[in-house]
């Protein structure tokens, strides 16, 4: 049967959102034959309609629906409302994501064993490897035209990563370039290269930049297997008696309420409302919310050690022009305790707009010393850092029945308190960062607090045995065989790098297990 | 902005001879508050014209840039200037001004060094008032399209084709 499907067609694999996990996994599974229904909570934005300023644009396509904040990070200070910053449409946040696409390295697969007993933090090994993973890395990298891997060259270096990559170079840091970039270098697969615009954290109005949304969404659509669902608010996920899950629950745009049927549901709507979606599912024969049978549904929330490092210098630097994420030192990255720290850090150019730069720079702060930064604004470079940080158990996603949403819903809290271990490594990494700027005759530094998070991730961890994780090595509940996690929430551990090319490395791997195991009659 | 010079057909003298001075940088008169120099003004309707002019005081006190003109702090706070939120904003620089008579100035306004208004306005830092100004103004102010290019700040490029052939790689220093 082709698309649109009925509402009580029970063969569909439902996939809730549609961002680097489940939009990835919906084409995915539509170009093996396999009938979705994509429900996504957000509208359908194009390149045509990205808009090229910064709190426009943030209005256009921020998750923006209400949520609490609890713990000593400086978010729940800062943007008590906003612990994330992650979008609300078609593609999700692949429409905003910086582009950069690095491969985890072999040992952050296996925390555990490498890092030890790190006190208060709760490591595990993720039951697969990064030789198990190649493969599928080498597809996703190919599928998103990463630079600098394949045969595709490396984006040309714009103002911002000239100051950063000779700073680097006088620190003696030799790992430094222009990144592995999910932006063209050069025309591919139907997208244009980089025109150095600016403005990829607003959607790319080039289309240069790999987004769900341009790319594995209309060809999933265009196969006649796949119907994308907008404005479908997922609310509950039900099951049966044998508890099998059978559909979910969704508010359309005008909150009318409808049941999808499925035969398989497949949750991917960010390390925030997957968890919280689980929660919200609770029934008599689950009480503590569906696949939670170990309790580690909403915790181990990680969001990334980061920070930024921002350098004034007494010339122009113009940051703001091309690539926003422009090059990356990787120097820091590797596993060395002797810095006082466990796990590493990447260094990745970063830029603002004026408006962004002062809401973000100190949230907070007034007065001169504030505002000649801001004079500054122009002679400024940037960098983001940012590293692996340690799953806690108490780092968690709760459900505030204080508070309800839109559809009446409790709406989730974010608890994080920073592990002595992400603090150290942060210090470490201001300091880096501030001496790369400073090598390279900076007037005065900025050793900037996190912005929202946008790096979610762990809430739904993978592991090999049922009472440590929610998930096993496909993202195959432990519970429930038909309801699969496909989102950055089954990550174990965080590792250094930024998230999403593992994101869609294990999604495409799991749409294959999926597919496979559905035609075996498995699933 | 808007000038009362063209909205409302004052000319500058009329302007200068309806007003009063009100510190260095204002003038207020029936239902508006201008610059000294009457380079620009704005009608005030909800709010008593000296309150308002003091709100941009302690607008440019927040976030003070020195090339950046009262206009632009003005049609920051220029928001608040309504029947609902009159009341707060009366009452906020009312203990304002009361706390710069404490320390034996006129007025907020009449404290004539940045440092003693700034002094005054730590000492409030925590208050509601406080903070809605100073949230308010994050986006009020840097938010303006036209103070942008006062930062150097070029704002949105699309429309241009990006920088890939106008300098995203220009720099000559490095």
């Amino acid at each position: 049967m082709a698309a649109p499907f009925d509402l009580s067609d029970d063969s569909v694999v439902v996939v809730i959102g549609t961002g680097a996990g489940g939009g990835v996994l919906a084409n995915e599974l539509a170009q093996k034959g396999v009938s979705v229904v994509a429900l996504e909570a957000g509208g359908r934005y194009l390149p045509d309609d990205y808009i090229n300023d910064e709190w426009e644009s943030f209005g256009q396509l921020a998750w923006l629906d209400k949520r609490t904040t609890s713990g000593d990070w400086r978010v729940a200070k800062d943007f008590s409302g906003l612990p994330a910053w992650i979008v609300k449409a078609v593609g999700g946040t692949t429409t905003h994501w910086a582009g950069a696409s690095i491969r985890f390295q072999a040992h952050e697969f296996k925390t555990r064993t490498t890092y030890g007993n790190v006190q208060g933090a709760n490591l595990l090994d993720w039951p697969i490897d990064l030789a198990e993973m190649e493969p599928w890395y080498e597809n996703a990298e190919a599928k998103l035209g990463v630079t600098r891997t394949g045969d595709r060259a490396g984006l040309p270096g714009n103002n911002n990563f000239k100051v950063f990559e000779a700073g680097a170079k006088k620190l003696g840091y030799k790992e430094v370039h222009t990144g592995r970039m999910a932006i063209n270098s050069a025309d591919y697969d139907d997208r244009i290269a980089c025109q150095q615009t600016g403005f990829c954290f607003q959607g790319c109005k080039w289309g240069a930049k790999w987004s769900a949304a341009y790319t594995d969404i209309p060809r999933g659509e265009a196969t006649g297997n796949l119907e994308v669902r907008e404005h479908a608010h997922v609310l509950k996920i039900e099951h049966d008696e044998s508890g099998k899950v059978t559909g979910v629950v969704y508010a359309d745009k005008d909150g009318n309420q409808h049941m999808q049927k499925a035969r398989i549901v497949c949750v991917a709507g960010n390390s925030i409302e997957s968890p919280r979606l689980l929660l919200n599912s609770a029934s008599a024969m689950f009480p503590d919310g569906l696949a939670n049978s170990s309790g580690q549904v909403g915790r181990n929330y990680m969001r990334h050690m980061t920070g930024s490092v921002y350098g004034v210098f007494d010339k122009p630097v113009k940051m703001w022009r091309g690539t926003t994420m422009a090059g990356i030192i990787q120097d820091e990255a590797r596993h060395d305790p002797s810095r006082g720290f466990v796990g590493g850090y990447e260094m990745e150019t970063l830029a603002l707009g004026l408006p962004f730069m002062a809401a973000f720079l100190d949230p907070g702060a007034w007065g001169r010393e504030f505002t000649t930064a801001l004079d500054g604004y122009e002679n400024m470079a940037g960098m983001w850092l940012v590293g692996e940080d340690m799953p806690q158990e108490t780092n968690r996603i709760t459900l505030n029945h204080d508070v309800t949403d839109q559809y009446g819903l409790p709406v989730p809290n974010v608890h994080f308190d920073d592990h002595p271990n992400d603090i150290a490594m942060r210090d470490h990494a201001y300091k880096q960062g501030m001496a790369v700027y400073e090598a390279v005759g900076a007037t005065r530094v900025f050793p900037t607090p996190p912005y929202p998070s946008t790096h979610n991730l762990g809430t739904n961890r993978m592991s090999e045995k049922a009472r440590d994780g929610v998930v096993n090595r496909w993202g195959q509940t432990h519970d429930i065989a038909n309801l699969f996690i496909s989102d950055g929430s089954q990550f174990t551990t965080g590792a250094a790098e930024n998230p999403t090319l593992t994101i869609v490395a294990l999604a495409i791997r799991q749409a294959d297990h999926i597919a496979g195991e559905m035609s075996k009659g498995n699933l | 902005m808007e000038r009362i010079s063209d909205r409302r057909g004052l000319s500058r003298r009329d302007l200068l001879t309806r007003s009063l001075a009100l510190g260095a940088a204002f003038v207020v008169g029936p239902g508006f508050v201008a610059a000294t120099d009457a380079a620009w003004a704005m009608e005030v309707k909800a709010l008593k014209p000296e309150t308002m002019a003091t709100l941009i005081q302690m607008a440019r006190d927040i976030y003070p840039h020195d090339r950046v003109a009262d206009e632009f702090y003005a049609a920051a706070v220029k928001g608040y200037d309504n029947a609902d939120q009159a009341e707060m904003i009366e009452s906020g620089i009312a203990a304002l001004n009361a706390a710069a008579q404490g320390k034996g100035h006129a007025s907020y306004v009449g404290a004539g060094w940045e440092r003693d208004r700034v002094d005054l306005l730590r000492a409030m830092e925590d208050s509601s008032f406080f903070q809605t100004i100073r949230g308010g103004l994050v986006t009020g102010l840097y938010n303006q399209k036209a103070v942008w290019p006062l930062f150097g700040y070029e704002g949105e490029s699309y429309s241009q084709g990006g920088y890939i052939d106008r300098g995203f790689d220009d720099i000559n220093w490095i």
